[in-house]
């Protein structure tokens, strides 16, 4: 049993602020359909409401151009089943661009794509995983229907600069979506800014609960219902309103976005004495990601000569919460695309853990994973083979 | 968050890997150690790798050090073979299987089982080592060997050695050079399978 639970996974998942737990708990009371005319329904509907204008002030959208969805993953489906509506299938474009880095829900629908059609370009990431400006700028043409290039990257935090992905994919004509899922609450977003025309986000990753998400549509732009055989979000997004979770998902981004300066401040404060810290305590570190456009919670850091799963799960001992790039934690052969895709090579992939601090980690908790860390560094190199 | 009252782990692991993992057996700690045979097996790029080495007397495994780059599982077979074959006789040694360490783990969840229990082989690799310096013929090789390709006789251990030696890196390769699989094909699913493992065990 360990003394301490340290939580250091909040890229994978936050917990629930327990301020957002009590509107969580409130709205259950709100069960009628917010659909249905009486006053029950019209309560949990004017509840919705509410919830969407907070969710678009996060991002700085208007409260129409906001639709709620099951998860980050059902955003992003949503967004590249445009590439199968009728006006684009009219338009003859047919090109999808997206980059080496994105989440699964981009990912993995590659061959998919390919099968029906679809000429999907990836573009390459550098060393600290931004997109290679110029190999974007040689992939965008006429041809191109849209781009879907991540916010931030879930593993390494990586900042992508989107104004200027949006303005160069608008220059050809193309729609522009980002994933937000990890950049949305713990950087400065602003969607009349940067100009795209969807963005993806997640409850969960805000510290609402799991199983509600959102999606952005710039008003104006196409969008082709990917769930179908209901009138709700206005046509946009068919099934019964998730009164519990939209709620909590307002409660979650009104909180986020009051708190953003400050939190940006401390915890990336805390972060930076983590990596610093561990710059001090053990020889041999790398750490990947941006040194600057980075969200400010992430820590990626490889360990030359131990292995992922093993510190993982020797950290997991001492209470400490993390995740690796490493295979063996993957159930395949192969370790973190992301990581492999910045060209670290593989050694320094199954040697990377993940650090994730959120707004709940104090500077008692990295102090004590300062602590508990070097041990184990120490332990697994000198049975390694290196 | 954090809580003081503590928690209880919950792992995909056994108590038993687990324990080897937390409390790994008979590590290398000795740079002098004075070794009669040493093998290596796996590579730091594929994420797991093995270094076996033993002292003989009287055809017997007197003693057996290890030291492992991988994962817990990789860390904790090894451990485990490491009490398993010490005092045992060579000929039994070089017999033991990925399934007798893995039971003796009481299991290992199923993608965990290829990659990650080269304990075996390392040490095959160790007795391998220590008859070539001793300059004897290897006894023992033969009767591992197991049939993979029935209608060309073509082995588990061919392959391996052909793996071993950069000879071959895809299944196409694979049956030029022997043959494998192209009489009936019932082998090849099987074969490239084992090619992949020899593959990510050499590090090739």
């Amino acid at each position: 049993m360990a003394k301490k639970l340290v939580y250091m996974d909040n890229n994978a998942t936050t917990p629930v602020d327990p301020e957002v737990a009590k509107t969580t708990m409130e709205s259950l009371e709100f069960y009628g359909n917010p659909s249905s005319m009486h006053t029950m329904g019209r309560e949990a509907h004017d509840r919705i409401e509410k919830a969407r204008f907070l969710t678009a002030s996060l991002v700085h959208a208007r409260p129409h151009e906001m639709i709620f969805t099951g998860c980050g993953s059902e955003s992003n489906n949503a967004v590249i089943n445009l590439l199968f509506s009728e006006e684009l299938q009219k338009s003859r474009r047919r090109k999808f661009i997206s980059s080496v880095i994105e989440h699964p829900s981009i990912h993995e629908l590659d061959s998919m794509l390919k099968r029906r059609g679809i000429d999907v370009v990836r573009v390459p990431v550098d060393k600290e995983g931004l997109v290679d400006m110029e190999a974007y700028a040689q992939a965008l043409d006429d041809s191109t229907a849209l781009v879907s290039i991540m916010t931030a990257n879930n593993e390494i935090g990586t900042i992508q600069d989107i104004e200027s992905l949006t303005s160069l994919a608008h220059d050809h004509g193309a729609l522009m979506h980002t994933d937000a899922v990890q950049a949305a609450g713990k950087i400065e977003i602003d969607v009349r800014k940067t100009k795209v025309d969807y963005m993806s986000l997640s409850g969960h990753k805000l510290y609402a609960p799991k199983g509600i998400g959102a999606l952005y549509i710039r008003s104006g732009a196409p969008f082709s219902p990917f769930l179908l055989g209901g009138h709700q979000e206005s046509g946009r997004r068919a099934g019964t309103y998730n009164t519990t979770g939209i709620i909590s998902m307002g409660a979650a981004a009104e909180i986020a976005l009051k708190h953003l300066d400050e939190e940006i401040k401390r915890i990336g404060g805390l972060r930076d004495a983590l990596e610093e810290g561990i710059r001090e305590r053990i020889s041999d570190i790398r750490v990947n990601g941006h040194p600057e456009h980075r969200v400010p919670g992430t820590a990626n850091i490889s360990f030359l000569g131990a292995e992922g799963e093993s510190i993982l799960l020797y950290l997991d001992m001492e209470g400490v919460q993390v995740s690796t790039g490493s295979a063996c934690a993957t159930g395949s052969l192969e370790p973190s695309y992301v990581l492999m895709e910045t060209g670290i090579g593989a050694e320094l992939s199954h040697g990377s853990i993940r650090f994730s601090l959120g707004r709940f980690t104090t500077a008692e908790e990295v102090d004590y994973v300062l602590d508990v860390l070097p041990p184990i560094i120490e332990r697994l190199r000198r049975m390694s083979t290196l | 968050m954090s809580s003081d009252k503590g928690f209880m782990f919950n792992w995909v692991y056994t108590e038993k890997v687990k324990e080897h993992f937390v409390n790994p057996r008979n590590i290398l700690e000795d740079p002098d150690y004075p070794d009669d045979g040493k093998g290596m097996v796996g590579s730091m790029a594929c994420g797991d790798q093995m270094m076996v080495v033993i002292q003989v007397e009287n055809d017997k495994i007197a003693d057996i050090k290890w030291k492992t780059y991988g994962c817990a599982s990789a860390i904790a077979s090894t451990s485990m073979m490491s009490e398993m074959v010490k005092g045992m006789a060579l000929e039994e040694a070089y017999m033991l299987t990925p399934q007798d360490i893995t039971e003796k783990l009481g299991g290992l969840p199923e993608h965990k089982f290829h990659c990650s229990v080269l304990g075996d082989k390392a040490l095959r690799a160790a007795i391998d080592d220590y008859l070539e310096r001793k300059g004897m013929d290897n006894p023992y090789k033969k009767h591992v060997a197991r049939i993979v390709c029935e209608c060309k006789g073509v082995t588990d251990q061919q392959i391996e050695q052909l793996v071993k030696d950069s000879k071959v890196s895809t299944l196409e390769q694979l049956q030029s050079e022997t043959g494998l699989g192209t009489v009936c094909g019932k082998c090849k699913e099987q074969a490239e399978h084992m090619l992949h493992e020899f593959l990510h065990m050499y590090g090739r």
